[in-house]
Protein backbone atom coordinates (compact mmCIF):
# COMPACT_ATOMS: atom_id res chain seq x y z
CA UNK A 1 0.00 0.00 0.00
CA UNK A 2 1.41 3.29 -1.01
CA UNK A 3 0.53 5.47 2.15
CA UNK A 4 2.33 8.81 0.65
CA UNK A 5 -0.41 10.80 1.54
CA UNK A 6 -0.31 11.19 5.24
CA UNK A 7 3.70 11.30 5.87
CA UNK A 8 6.27 13.26 6.54
CA UNK A 9 7.34 13.49 3.49
CA UNK A 10 4.06 14.87 1.73
CA UNK A 11 4.06 16.87 4.55
CA UNK A 12 7.05 18.63 3.18
CA UNK A 13 6.15 18.46 -0.47
CA UNK A 14 2.95 20.29 0.18
CA UNK A 15 5.15 23.40 2.07
CA UNK A 16 6.89 23.26 -1.61
CA UNK A 17 4.37 23.71 -3.38
CA UNK A 18 2.49 26.58 -1.37
CA UNK A 19 6.41 28.20 -2.06
CA UNK A 20 6.44 27.29 -5.65
CA UNK A 21 3.16 28.81 -6.12
CA UNK A 22 3.39 31.92 -8.89
CA UNK A 23 3.06 35.00 -7.25
CA UNK A 24 -0.73 36.74 -8.38
CA UNK A 25 -0.13 40.29 -9.31
CA UNK A 26 -2.74 41.19 -5.96
CA UNK A 27 -2.13 44.72 -6.70
CA UNK A 28 -2.87 44.76 -9.97
CA UNK A 29 -6.29 42.44 -9.66
CA UNK A 30 -7.55 44.61 -7.42
CA UNK A 31 -7.27 47.46 -9.19
CA UNK A 32 -8.91 45.94 -11.94
CA UNK A 33 -11.75 44.38 -10.01
CA UNK A 34 -12.09 48.47 -8.71
CA UNK A 35 -12.02 49.54 -11.93
CA UNK A 36 -14.58 47.51 -13.77
CA UNK A 37 -16.67 47.75 -10.62
CA UNK A 38 -16.71 50.69 -10.11
CA UNK A 39 -17.87 51.42 -13.56
CA UNK A 40 -20.54 49.04 -13.82
CA UNK A 41 -22.37 50.73 -10.71
CA UNK A 42 -21.82 54.10 -12.47
CA UNK A 43 -23.54 52.95 -15.20
CA UNK A 44 -26.40 51.64 -12.77
CA UNK A 45 -26.13 55.11 -10.98
CA UNK A 46 -26.17 57.32 -14.91
CA UNK A 47 -30.06 54.13 -15.66
CA UNK A 48 -30.96 55.42 -12.18
CA UNK A 49 -30.68 59.05 -12.51
CA UNK A 50 -32.21 58.97 -16.09
CA UNK A 51 -35.31 57.12 -14.77
CA UNK A 52 -35.48 59.62 -11.66
CA UNK A 53 -35.84 62.59 -14.02
CA UNK A 54 -38.86 61.05 -15.53
CA UNK A 55 -40.66 61.72 -12.06
CA UNK A 56 -39.90 58.12 -10.71
CA UNK A 57 -39.19 57.34 -6.90
CA UNK A 58 -35.92 56.40 -6.20
CA UNK A 59 -36.95 52.93 -5.24
CA UNK A 60 -39.00 52.30 -8.09
CA UNK A 61 -35.98 53.95 -10.28
CA UNK A 62 -33.92 51.74 -8.33
CA UNK A 63 -35.80 48.25 -9.51
CA UNK A 64 -35.23 49.44 -13.01
CA UNK A 65 -31.84 49.67 -12.99
CA UNK A 66 -31.44 46.21 -12.01
CA UNK A 67 -33.65 44.75 -14.28
CA UNK A 68 -31.92 47.36 -16.78
CA UNK A 69 -28.43 45.62 -15.68
CA UNK A 70 -29.69 42.06 -15.57
CA UNK A 71 -30.81 42.62 -18.96
CA UNK A 72 -27.53 44.16 -19.99
CA UNK A 73 -25.17 41.16 -18.58
CA UNK A 74 -27.86 38.62 -20.28
CA UNK A 75 -27.24 40.32 -23.55
CA UNK A 76 -23.22 40.41 -23.03
CA UNK A 77 -23.41 36.92 -22.02
CA UNK A 78 -25.50 35.63 -24.57
CA UNK A 79 -22.75 37.40 -27.04
CA UNK A 80 -19.87 35.73 -25.63
CA UNK A 81 -18.46 39.07 -24.41
CA UNK A 82 -19.45 38.74 -20.61
CA UNK A 83 -16.87 36.27 -19.60
CA UNK A 84 -14.07 38.11 -21.52
CA UNK A 85 -14.48 41.45 -19.37
CA UNK A 86 -14.19 39.13 -16.16
CA UNK A 87 -11.30 37.66 -17.21
CA UNK A 88 -10.07 41.01 -16.32
CA UNK A 89 -12.45 42.18 -13.87
CA UNK A 90 -12.50 39.24 -11.69
CA UNK A 91 -14.65 40.26 -8.62
CA UNK A 92 -15.50 43.76 -10.29
CA UNK A 93 -17.71 41.82 -13.18
CA UNK A 94 -18.82 38.77 -10.14
CA UNK A 95 -19.89 41.41 -7.64
CA UNK A 96 -22.17 43.50 -9.44
CA UNK A 97 -25.88 42.36 -10.01
CA UNK A 98 -24.73 42.10 -13.83
CA UNK A 99 -22.48 38.88 -12.28
CA UNK A 100 -26.05 37.67 -10.80
CA UNK A 101 -27.04 37.90 -14.00
CA UNK A 102 -24.73 36.34 -15.56
CA UNK A 103 -24.46 33.04 -13.15
CA UNK A 104 -28.05 32.96 -14.38
CA UNK A 105 -27.34 33.20 -18.42
CA UNK A 106 -24.63 31.10 -18.92
CA UNK A 107 -25.40 27.72 -17.40
CA UNK A 108 -28.53 28.18 -19.46
CA UNK A 109 -26.95 28.52 -22.04
CA UNK A 110 -24.53 26.03 -21.49
CA UNK A 111 -26.84 23.19 -20.99
CA UNK A 112 -29.22 24.35 -23.81
CA UNK A 113 -27.89 21.09 -25.37
CA UNK A 114 -29.81 18.73 -22.54
CA UNK A 115 -32.92 20.12 -23.21
CA UNK A 116 -34.85 22.73 -22.60
CA UNK A 117 -36.40 21.20 -19.48
CA UNK A 118 -33.84 19.14 -17.44
CA UNK A 119 -30.66 21.57 -19.67
CA UNK A 120 -31.76 24.80 -19.88
CA UNK A 121 -34.18 25.65 -17.41
CA UNK A 122 -33.07 22.96 -14.38
CA UNK A 123 -29.44 23.88 -14.65
CA UNK A 124 -30.32 27.78 -14.56
CA UNK A 125 -30.02 28.03 -11.36
CA UNK A 126 -26.73 26.12 -10.21
CA UNK A 127 -24.75 28.93 -9.58
CA UNK A 128 -27.30 31.52 -8.35
CA UNK A 129 -29.24 29.44 -6.37
CA UNK A 130 -27.26 29.23 -3.24
CA UNK A 131 -26.93 32.41 -3.40
CA UNK A 132 -30.89 33.47 -3.22
CA UNK A 133 -30.97 30.33 -0.82
CA UNK A 134 -28.54 32.03 1.53
CA UNK A 135 -30.05 35.24 0.78
CA UNK A 136 -33.63 34.13 2.11
CA UNK A 137 -32.12 32.12 5.05
CA UNK A 138 -30.34 35.01 6.38
CA UNK A 139 -33.00 37.71 5.47
CA UNK A 140 -35.56 35.72 7.58
CA UNK A 141 -33.12 35.17 10.58
CA UNK A 142 -32.03 38.69 10.86
CA UNK A 143 -34.75 40.27 9.72
CA UNK A 144 -37.10 38.35 12.19
CA UNK A 145 -34.74 38.77 15.25
CA UNK A 146 -34.40 42.54 14.22
CA UNK A 147 -38.30 42.32 14.12
CA UNK A 148 -39.03 40.83 17.27
CA UNK A 149 -36.89 41.56 19.53
CA UNK A 150 -35.99 45.49 18.62
CA UNK B 1 -20.78 63.91 -7.31
CA UNK B 2 -23.25 61.04 -6.81
CA UNK B 3 -21.41 59.33 -9.83
CA UNK B 4 -18.17 59.85 -8.42
CA UNK B 5 -19.78 57.93 -5.34
CA UNK B 6 -21.32 55.29 -6.77
CA UNK B 7 -18.27 54.61 -8.80
CA UNK B 8 -15.79 54.44 -5.76
CA UNK B 9 -17.92 52.56 -2.92
CA UNK B 10 -18.95 50.14 -5.79
CA UNK B 11 -15.21 49.48 -6.69
CA UNK B 12 -14.27 49.62 -2.93
CA UNK B 13 -16.84 46.68 -2.52
CA UNK B 14 -15.16 45.18 -5.77
CA UNK B 15 -11.88 45.54 -4.54
CA UNK B 16 -12.30 43.58 -1.43
CA UNK B 17 -13.80 40.62 -2.72
CA UNK B 18 -11.13 40.66 -5.41
CA UNK B 19 -8.56 40.84 -2.17
CA UNK B 20 -10.81 37.60 -0.40
CA UNK B 21 -10.45 35.78 -3.96
CA UNK B 22 -7.09 36.02 -4.69
CA UNK B 23 -5.51 35.75 -0.81
CA UNK B 24 -7.91 32.68 -0.01
CA UNK B 25 -9.47 29.42 -1.09
CA UNK B 26 -12.69 30.81 -1.47
CA UNK B 27 -14.43 30.68 -5.15
CA UNK B 28 -16.42 33.22 -6.69
CA UNK B 29 -19.39 31.71 -5.60
CA UNK B 30 -18.42 31.48 -1.76
CA UNK B 31 -17.86 35.35 -2.58
CA UNK B 32 -21.15 36.08 -3.74
CA UNK B 33 -22.81 33.60 -0.88
CA UNK B 34 -20.96 35.52 1.67
CA UNK B 35 -21.83 39.10 0.12
CA UNK B 36 -25.71 38.25 0.17
CA UNK B 37 -25.09 37.60 3.89
CA UNK B 38 -23.34 40.65 5.12
CA UNK B 39 -25.76 42.33 3.07
CA UNK B 40 -28.72 40.51 5.04
CA UNK B 41 -27.18 41.39 8.46
CA UNK B 42 -26.12 45.04 7.72
CA UNK B 43 -29.70 45.16 6.43
CA UNK B 44 -31.22 43.99 9.94
CA UNK B 45 -29.01 45.84 11.85
CA UNK B 46 -30.24 49.18 10.53
CA UNK B 47 -27.04 50.03 8.26
CA UNK B 48 -27.19 48.96 4.50
CA UNK B 49 -29.84 51.39 3.90
CA UNK B 50 -27.93 54.66 4.91
CA UNK B 51 -25.26 53.39 2.39
CA UNK B 52 -27.70 52.99 -0.52
CA UNK B 53 -28.83 56.55 0.65
CA UNK B 54 -24.72 58.11 0.70
CA UNK B 55 -23.54 55.64 -2.37
CA UNK B 56 -26.43 55.32 -4.26
CA UNK B 57 -25.89 52.49 -7.58
CA UNK B 58 -22.51 52.06 -4.98
CA UNK B 59 -24.34 50.30 -3.19
CA UNK B 60 -27.88 49.09 -3.98
CA UNK B 61 -25.64 47.35 -7.56
CA UNK B 62 -23.48 44.75 -5.62
CA UNK B 63 -25.02 41.62 -4.88
CA UNK B 64 -25.05 42.85 -1.19
CA UNK B 65 -28.27 44.81 -1.94
CA UNK B 66 -29.99 41.90 -2.82
CA UNK B 67 -29.55 40.18 0.78
CA UNK B 68 -30.63 43.71 1.73
CA UNK B 69 -33.74 43.98 -0.26
CA UNK B 70 -34.99 40.38 1.09
CA UNK B 71 -34.44 41.74 4.50
CA UNK B 72 -36.11 44.76 4.54
CA UNK B 73 -39.01 42.70 2.72
CA UNK B 74 -39.08 40.53 5.96
CA UNK B 75 -38.96 43.10 7.93
CA UNK B 76 -41.95 45.09 6.48
CA UNK B 77 -43.98 41.90 5.78
CA UNK B 78 -43.79 41.05 9.44
CA UNK B 79 -44.54 44.47 10.10
CA UNK B 80 -47.73 44.53 8.01
CA UNK B 81 -48.93 40.77 7.91
CA UNK B 82 -46.56 39.01 11.05
CA UNK B 83 -45.43 35.54 10.64
CA UNK B 84 -47.45 35.26 6.91
CA UNK B 85 -45.40 38.41 6.34
CA UNK B 86 -42.11 36.63 7.33
CA UNK B 87 -42.23 33.80 4.61
CA UNK B 88 -44.08 36.28 1.56
CA UNK B 89 -42.32 39.25 2.64
CA UNK B 90 -38.53 38.46 1.21
CA UNK B 91 -39.48 37.19 -2.11
CA UNK B 92 -42.19 40.12 -3.03
CA UNK B 93 -39.35 42.65 -2.29
CA UNK B 94 -37.19 40.81 -4.62
CA UNK B 95 -39.63 39.14 -7.07
CA UNK B 96 -38.39 41.95 -9.80
CA UNK B 97 -34.77 41.09 -9.98
CA UNK B 98 -35.37 37.35 -9.91
CA UNK B 99 -38.53 37.83 -12.47
CA UNK B 100 -36.05 39.48 -15.03
CA UNK B 101 -33.54 36.71 -14.16
CA UNK B 102 -35.30 34.01 -14.59
CA UNK B 103 -37.44 35.45 -18.31
CA UNK B 104 -34.05 37.01 -19.79
CA UNK B 105 -31.91 33.85 -18.67
CA UNK B 106 -34.57 32.01 -20.18
CA UNK B 107 -34.77 33.43 -23.71
CA UNK B 108 -30.83 34.13 -23.57
CA UNK B 109 -30.89 30.01 -23.52
CA UNK B 110 -33.00 29.91 -25.91
CA UNK B 111 -31.75 32.34 -28.20
CA UNK B 112 -27.57 32.46 -27.86
CA UNK B 113 -25.69 29.28 -27.92
CA UNK B 114 -22.13 29.79 -25.87
CA UNK B 115 -18.74 30.25 -27.96
CA UNK B 116 -16.43 29.11 -25.92
CA UNK C 1 10.59 -3.09 -8.03
CA UNK C 2 7.94 -3.23 -10.54
CA UNK C 3 8.59 -4.52 -14.02
CA UNK C 4 9.82 -2.12 -16.91
CA UNK C 5 8.95 -4.00 -20.64
CA UNK C 6 11.33 -3.77 -22.99
CA UNK C 7 10.15 -4.48 -26.54
CA UNK C 8 11.82 -5.25 -29.78
CA UNK C 9 9.36 -5.66 -32.07
CA UNK C 10 6.57 -2.86 -31.93
CA UNK C 11 6.98 0.65 -34.10
CA UNK C 12 5.04 3.67 -34.38
CA UNK C 13 3.95 3.61 -38.14
CA UNK C 14 2.04 6.74 -38.61
CA UNK C 15 0.74 9.89 -36.28
CA UNK C 16 -2.10 12.26 -36.98
CA UNK C 17 -3.36 15.11 -35.01
CA UNK C 18 -6.51 17.73 -34.88
CA UNK C 19 -6.59 20.66 -32.45
CA UNK C 20 -8.58 23.83 -32.05
CA UNK C 21 -8.17 27.13 -32.84
CA UNK C 22 -6.24 27.96 -29.64
CA UNK C 23 -3.67 25.56 -29.75
CA UNK C 24 -3.73 26.24 -33.86
CA UNK C 25 -2.51 29.70 -32.38
CA UNK C 26 0.34 28.52 -30.45
CA UNK C 27 4.06 27.91 -31.45
CA UNK C 28 3.34 24.28 -32.92
CA UNK C 29 0.43 25.65 -34.61
CA UNK C 30 1.95 24.77 -37.46
CA UNK C 31 2.53 21.23 -37.24
CA UNK C 32 -0.41 20.00 -36.70
CA UNK C 33 -2.47 17.98 -39.75
CA UNK C 34 -6.20 20.03 -39.01
CA UNK C 35 -6.85 23.09 -37.02
CA UNK C 36 -10.82 23.11 -36.82
CA UNK C 37 -11.82 27.11 -37.25
CA UNK C 38 -14.26 27.35 -33.88
CA UNK C 39 -14.69 24.84 -30.92
CA UNK C 40 -17.72 23.90 -32.15
CA UNK C 41 -16.50 22.72 -35.52
CA UNK C 42 -20.10 22.66 -36.60
CA UNK C 43 -21.94 20.47 -34.11
CA UNK C 44 -24.50 20.99 -32.03
CA UNK C 45 -22.65 20.22 -28.92
CA UNK C 46 -18.87 20.47 -27.37
CA UNK C 47 -19.02 16.91 -26.83
CA UNK C 48 -20.11 16.04 -30.54
CA UNK C 49 -17.24 18.47 -31.81
CA UNK C 50 -14.67 16.39 -29.52
CA UNK C 51 -15.65 13.11 -30.83
CA UNK C 52 -15.51 14.35 -34.65
CA UNK C 53 -12.40 15.19 -33.95
CA UNK C 54 -11.29 11.98 -32.53
CA UNK C 55 -12.99 10.61 -35.31
CA UNK C 56 -11.13 12.79 -38.00
CA UNK C 57 -7.47 12.52 -36.47
CA UNK C 58 -8.09 8.16 -36.62
CA UNK C 59 -9.61 8.69 -40.24
CA UNK C 60 -6.35 11.15 -41.15
CA UNK C 61 -4.34 8.53 -39.54
CA UNK C 62 -5.57 5.79 -41.48
CA UNK C 63 -5.25 7.64 -44.52
CA UNK C 64 -2.02 8.77 -44.40
CA UNK C 65 -0.82 5.42 -43.97
CA UNK C 66 -2.90 3.81 -46.30
CA UNK C 67 -4.57 1.60 -44.41
CA UNK C 68 -8.24 -0.14 -44.47
CA UNK C 69 -10.20 -0.99 -41.30
CA UNK C 70 -9.91 -4.12 -42.03
CA UNK C 71 -6.00 -3.58 -41.53
CA UNK C 72 -6.12 -3.15 -37.67
CA UNK C 73 -6.88 -5.50 -34.86
CA UNK C 74 -7.93 -2.97 -32.35
CA UNK C 75 -8.45 0.25 -31.25
CA UNK C 76 -7.62 1.35 -27.97
CA UNK C 77 -8.44 5.48 -27.29
CA UNK C 78 -9.77 7.52 -24.00
CA UNK C 79 -10.94 11.24 -23.01
CA UNK C 80 -11.59 12.76 -19.93
CA UNK C 81 -15.42 12.72 -20.01
CA UNK C 82 -17.62 10.49 -18.06
CA UNK C 83 -18.15 6.91 -19.42
CA UNK C 84 -15.43 7.83 -22.11
CA UNK C 85 -18.35 9.19 -24.23
CA UNK C 86 -15.82 10.97 -26.77
CA UNK C 87 -13.96 7.24 -27.49
CA UNK C 88 -17.03 5.44 -27.37
CA UNK C 89 -18.94 7.15 -29.94
CA UNK C 90 -16.08 7.45 -32.28
CA UNK C 91 -15.62 3.93 -32.25
CA UNK C 92 -19.17 3.68 -33.33
CA UNK C 93 -18.69 4.69 -36.94
CA UNK C 94 -15.07 2.40 -37.01
CA UNK C 95 -15.68 -1.06 -37.72
CA UNK C 96 -13.00 -2.41 -35.28
CA UNK C 97 -12.59 -4.08 -32.18
CA UNK C 98 -12.95 -1.19 -30.29
CA UNK C 99 -11.51 -0.96 -25.74
CA UNK C 100 -11.90 2.51 -23.86
CA UNK C 101 -9.41 3.20 -21.75
CA UNK C 102 -9.33 5.99 -19.06
CA UNK C 103 -6.08 7.34 -17.85
CA UNK C 104 -6.82 10.40 -17.38
CA UNK C 105 -5.10 12.96 -18.86
CA UNK C 106 -2.26 10.18 -19.20
CA UNK C 107 -4.48 8.02 -21.46
CA UNK C 108 -2.35 8.38 -24.11
CA UNK C 109 0.60 6.87 -23.13
CA UNK C 110 -1.43 3.69 -21.35
CA UNK C 111 -3.12 3.44 -24.69
CA UNK C 112 0.32 3.19 -26.66
CA UNK C 113 1.88 1.05 -24.04
CA UNK C 114 -1.13 -1.45 -23.74
CA UNK C 115 -0.85 -1.36 -27.84
CA UNK C 116 2.49 -2.38 -27.94
CA UNK C 117 2.36 -5.09 -25.41
CA UNK C 118 -0.49 -6.58 -27.35
CA UNK C 119 1.83 -6.56 -30.51
CA UNK C 120 4.56 -7.29 -28.93
CA UNK C 121 3.41 -10.58 -27.39
CA UNK C 122 2.29 -11.85 -30.94
CA UNK C 123 -1.47 -11.27 -30.38
CA UNK C 124 -1.67 -8.73 -32.68
CA UNK C 125 -0.44 -7.05 -35.35
CA UNK C 126 -1.69 -3.65 -35.93
CA UNK C 127 -3.22 -1.12 -33.50
CA UNK C 128 -4.12 2.10 -33.42
CA UNK C 129 -4.01 4.32 -29.99
CA UNK C 130 -5.61 7.29 -29.77
CA UNK C 131 -7.11 9.95 -27.21
CA UNK C 132 -8.88 13.21 -27.17
CA UNK C 133 -9.81 16.01 -25.02
CA UNK C 134 -11.34 19.36 -25.79
CA UNK C 135 -11.42 22.37 -23.96
CA UNK C 136 -15.24 23.61 -23.82
CA UNK C 137 -16.23 19.91 -23.26
CA UNK C 138 -14.23 19.76 -19.98
CA UNK C 139 -15.30 23.22 -18.75
CA UNK C 140 -18.83 22.20 -19.00
CA UNK C 141 -18.33 19.03 -16.98
CA UNK C 142 -15.67 19.73 -14.28
CA UNK C 143 -15.80 23.72 -13.82
CA UNK C 144 -18.16 26.32 -15.20
CA UNK C 145 -20.05 26.86 -18.18
CA UNK C 146 -17.91 28.65 -20.90
CA UNK C 147 -20.14 31.57 -20.44
CA UNK C 148 -19.62 32.01 -16.71
CA UNK C 149 -17.47 35.17 -15.79
CA UNK C 150 -14.83 33.62 -14.01
CA UNK C 151 -10.96 34.88 -13.13
CA UNK C 152 -8.85 31.37 -13.70
CA UNK C 153 -6.49 30.72 -11.45
CA UNK C 154 -2.62 31.21 -12.33
CA UNK C 155 -1.57 28.01 -11.16
CA UNK C 156 -4.47 26.36 -13.47
CA UNK C 157 -3.77 24.32 -16.88
CA UNK C 158 -5.89 25.00 -19.61
CA UNK C 159 -7.43 21.77 -20.79
CA UNK C 160 -6.67 21.55 -24.08
CA UNK C 161 -8.59 20.83 -27.44
CA UNK C 162 -7.21 18.21 -29.55
CA UNK C 163 -7.24 14.78 -30.29
CA UNK C 164 -4.52 12.49 -31.81
CA UNK C 165 -4.32 9.16 -33.38
CA UNK C 166 -0.73 6.75 -33.96
CA UNK C 167 -0.82 3.85 -36.23
CA UNK C 168 1.43 0.92 -34.17
CA UNK C 169 2.80 -2.06 -36.03
CA UNK C 170 5.62 -4.19 -36.57
CA UNK C 171 7.95 -1.69 -38.53
CA UNK C 172 8.33 1.62 -38.98
CA UNK C 173 10.20 4.75 -38.53
CA UNK C 174 10.16 5.08 -34.75
CA UNK C 175 10.46 1.69 -32.56
CA UNK C 176 8.61 1.86 -29.05
CA UNK C 177 11.56 0.54 -27.05
CA UNK C 178 10.37 0.34 -22.91
CA UNK C 179 7.07 0.53 -21.06
CA UNK C 180 6.83 1.36 -17.34
CA UNK C 181 2.91 1.30 -16.21
CA UNK C 182 2.48 4.21 -13.58
CA UNK C 183 1.54 3.55 -9.90
CA UNK C 184 -0.87 5.27 -8.36
CA UNK C 185 0.61 7.95 -6.40
CA UNK C 186 -1.12 10.53 -4.19
CA UNK C 187 1.43 13.42 -1.74
CA UNK C 188 -2.23 14.69 -0.55
CA UNK C 189 -2.69 17.58 -2.85
CA UNK C 190 -6.36 18.44 -2.70
CA UNK C 191 -6.21 21.96 -4.95
CA UNK C 192 -8.29 20.59 -8.41
CA UNK C 193 -6.34 23.94 -9.56
CA UNK C 194 -3.21 23.13 -8.93
CA UNK C 195 -2.80 19.69 -10.97
CA UNK C 196 0.38 19.75 -11.83
CA UNK C 197 1.84 19.60 -8.33
CA UNK C 198 -0.87 16.92 -7.50
CA UNK C 199 0.82 14.76 -10.56
CA UNK C 200 4.62 15.36 -9.94
CA UNK C 201 5.23 12.71 -7.46
CA UNK C 202 3.46 10.49 -9.98
CA UNK C 203 6.00 11.11 -12.80
CA UNK C 204 8.72 11.06 -10.33
CA UNK C 205 7.43 7.66 -9.09
CA UNK C 206 7.26 6.17 -12.49
CA UNK C 207 10.63 7.95 -14.07
CA UNK C 208 12.63 6.74 -11.25
CA UNK C 209 11.56 3.21 -11.55
CA UNK C 210 11.95 3.38 -15.01
CA UNK C 211 15.72 4.32 -14.88
CA UNK C 212 16.39 2.07 -11.80
CA UNK C 213 14.67 -1.23 -13.94
CA UNK C 214 16.90 -0.29 -16.68
CA UNK C 215 19.79 1.03 -15.00
CA UNK C 216 19.69 3.96 -16.75
CA UNK C 217 20.28 7.83 -16.13
CA UNK C 218 17.88 10.56 -17.35
CA UNK C 219 21.17 11.69 -19.85
CA UNK C 220 20.33 8.38 -21.78
CA UNK C 221 17.47 10.10 -23.76
CA UNK C 222 18.12 12.84 -25.53
CA UNK C 223 14.28 14.22 -23.94
CA UNK C 224 12.15 13.68 -21.74
CA UNK C 225 8.45 15.32 -22.02
CA UNK C 226 6.28 14.95 -19.44
CA UNK C 227 2.65 15.07 -20.35
CA UNK C 228 0.53 18.52 -18.85
CA UNK C 229 2.79 19.09 -15.12
CA UNK C 230 2.86 22.60 -16.33
CA UNK C 231 4.46 25.28 -15.18
CA UNK C 232 3.88 24.89 -11.37
CA UNK C 233 4.18 20.76 -11.54
CA UNK C 234 7.71 20.97 -13.81
CA UNK C 235 8.93 23.09 -10.68
CA UNK C 236 8.04 20.17 -8.43
CA UNK C 237 9.01 17.16 -10.86
CA UNK C 238 12.35 19.16 -10.34
CA UNK C 239 12.93 19.10 -6.46
CA UNK C 240 12.26 15.86 -6.80
CA UNK C 241 14.84 14.74 -9.26
CA UNK C 242 16.85 16.68 -7.21
CA UNK C 243 16.27 15.52 -3.42
CA UNK C 244 17.01 11.87 -5.52
CA UNK C 245 20.17 13.11 -7.04
CA UNK C 246 19.17 11.03 -10.17
CA UNK C 247 20.04 14.56 -12.30
CA UNK C 248 17.64 16.29 -14.41
CA UNK C 249 18.84 15.34 -17.95
CA UNK C 250 16.90 17.20 -20.76
CA UNK C 251 13.37 18.02 -19.04
CA UNK C 252 10.76 19.10 -21.13
CA UNK C 253 6.88 19.25 -21.17
CA UNK C 254 3.76 19.09 -23.59
CA UNK C 255 1.74 21.08 -21.90
CA UNK C 256 4.43 23.83 -21.91
CA UNK C 257 4.89 23.59 -25.75
CA UNK C 258 1.35 23.73 -26.55
CA UNK C 259 0.53 27.83 -25.97
CA UNK C 260 3.06 31.17 -25.39
CA UNK C 261 2.71 33.04 -22.62
CA UNK C 262 0.90 35.62 -23.76
CA UNK C 263 -2.16 33.64 -24.73
CA UNK C 264 -3.25 33.84 -21.04
CA UNK C 265 -3.55 29.82 -20.86
CA UNK C 266 -1.41 30.37 -17.25
CA UNK C 267 0.09 26.84 -15.88
CA UNK C 268 0.07 25.55 -19.63
CA UNK C 269 -2.14 23.35 -21.77
CA UNK C 270 -3.62 19.71 -19.94
CA UNK C 271 -5.85 16.86 -21.16
CA UNK C 272 -5.08 13.91 -22.91
CA UNK C 273 -4.66 15.68 -26.18
CA UNK C 274 -2.06 17.51 -24.78
CA UNK C 275 0.78 14.33 -24.89
CA UNK C 276 -0.73 13.13 -27.91
CA UNK C 277 -0.84 16.06 -29.69
CA UNK C 278 2.77 16.88 -29.13
CA UNK C 279 3.79 14.11 -29.82
CA UNK C 280 2.29 13.03 -32.82
CA UNK C 281 2.89 16.69 -34.37
CA UNK C 282 6.21 17.38 -33.25
CA UNK C 283 8.06 14.41 -31.50
CA UNK C 284 7.71 11.98 -33.82
CA UNK C 285 8.71 14.61 -36.81
CA UNK C 286 12.06 14.78 -34.94
CA UNK C 287 12.26 11.70 -34.23
CA UNK C 288 12.04 10.46 -37.74
CA UNK C 289 13.94 13.09 -39.04
CA UNK C 290 16.99 12.28 -36.51
CA UNK C 291 17.00 15.49 -34.08
CA UNK C 292 16.42 13.34 -31.35
CA UNK C 293 16.93 9.54 -31.10
CA UNK C 294 15.50 8.44 -27.87
CA UNK C 295 12.52 10.12 -25.98
CA UNK C 296 11.22 9.03 -22.92
CA UNK C 297 7.21 10.46 -22.58
CA UNK C 298 5.88 10.35 -19.56
CA UNK C 299 2.30 11.28 -19.83
CA UNK C 300 0.63 12.53 -16.86
CA UNK C 301 -2.65 11.87 -15.31
CA UNK C 302 -5.11 13.16 -12.09
CA UNK C 303 -7.35 10.49 -11.36
CA UNK C 304 -9.64 12.07 -9.56
CA UNK C 305 -13.63 13.12 -10.30
CA UNK C 306 -16.02 16.05 -9.47
CA UNK C 307 -17.45 14.30 -6.72
CA UNK C 308 -14.34 13.23 -4.87
CA UNK C 309 -13.37 16.89 -5.12
CA UNK C 310 -16.44 18.35 -3.05
CA UNK C 311 -15.92 15.92 -0.89
CA UNK C 312 -12.67 17.16 -0.54
CA UNK C 313 -10.17 14.31 -1.29
CA UNK C 314 -6.65 14.35 -1.88
CA UNK C 315 -6.13 13.98 -6.01
CA UNK C 316 -4.20 10.11 -6.73
CA UNK C 317 -2.25 10.67 -9.97
CA UNK C 318 -0.54 8.12 -12.40
CA UNK C 319 1.93 8.54 -14.64
CA UNK C 320 3.00 5.87 -17.22
CA UNK C 321 6.76 6.15 -19.52
CA UNK C 322 7.24 4.79 -22.99
CA UNK C 323 10.68 5.38 -24.73
CA UNK C 324 9.99 6.01 -28.23
CA UNK C 325 13.64 5.16 -30.38
CA UNK C 326 14.60 6.21 -34.09
CA UNK C 327 15.26 3.40 -36.15
CA UNK C 328 18.49 3.63 -37.97
CA UNK C 329 18.80 2.94 -41.56
CA UNK C 330 21.29 0.44 -42.06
Amino acid sequence: MLRERESPQAKRYARLVEQEKPRVDVGGNVLKAFVVGGTICLIGEVIKTYLMSFGLSGEVAGVWTSIALVFLSALLTGLGIYDEIARFGGAGSAIPITGFSNSVVAPAMEFRSEGAILGLAARMFVIAGPVIVYGLVSATVFGLIRSVLF
Amino acid sequence: MNYLLAFLFGGLVCAAGQVVLDKSKLTQADLMVILVVVGSLLSALGLYKPLVDTFGAGASVPVSNFGHVLTQGVMEGYAKDGFFGVFAGGVTKAAAVLGAAILFGFTAGLLFRPKG
Amino acid sequence: MNKTFTLKNVYVEETASVVGPTEGAGPLGDLYDVVIPDEIYGESSWEKAERKMLIESIGLCMNKAGYEPADFDMILAGDLSGQLISANFAARDLPIPFAGIYGACSTFTLTVGMGALLIEGGFMDRVIAGASSHHETAEKTFRFPTELGVQRKATATWTMSGAAAVILGRSGPVRVSEVTFGRVVDYGIKDANNLGAAMAPAAFDTLERHLKNLGKRPEDYDLIATGDLGSVGQIMLKHLMGDSSMGSGNLTDCGLLVYDTRQDTHAGASGCGASACVFSSHFFPLLKKGHIRRLLLLATGALFGLTTAQQKESIPSTSHAICFERVEES
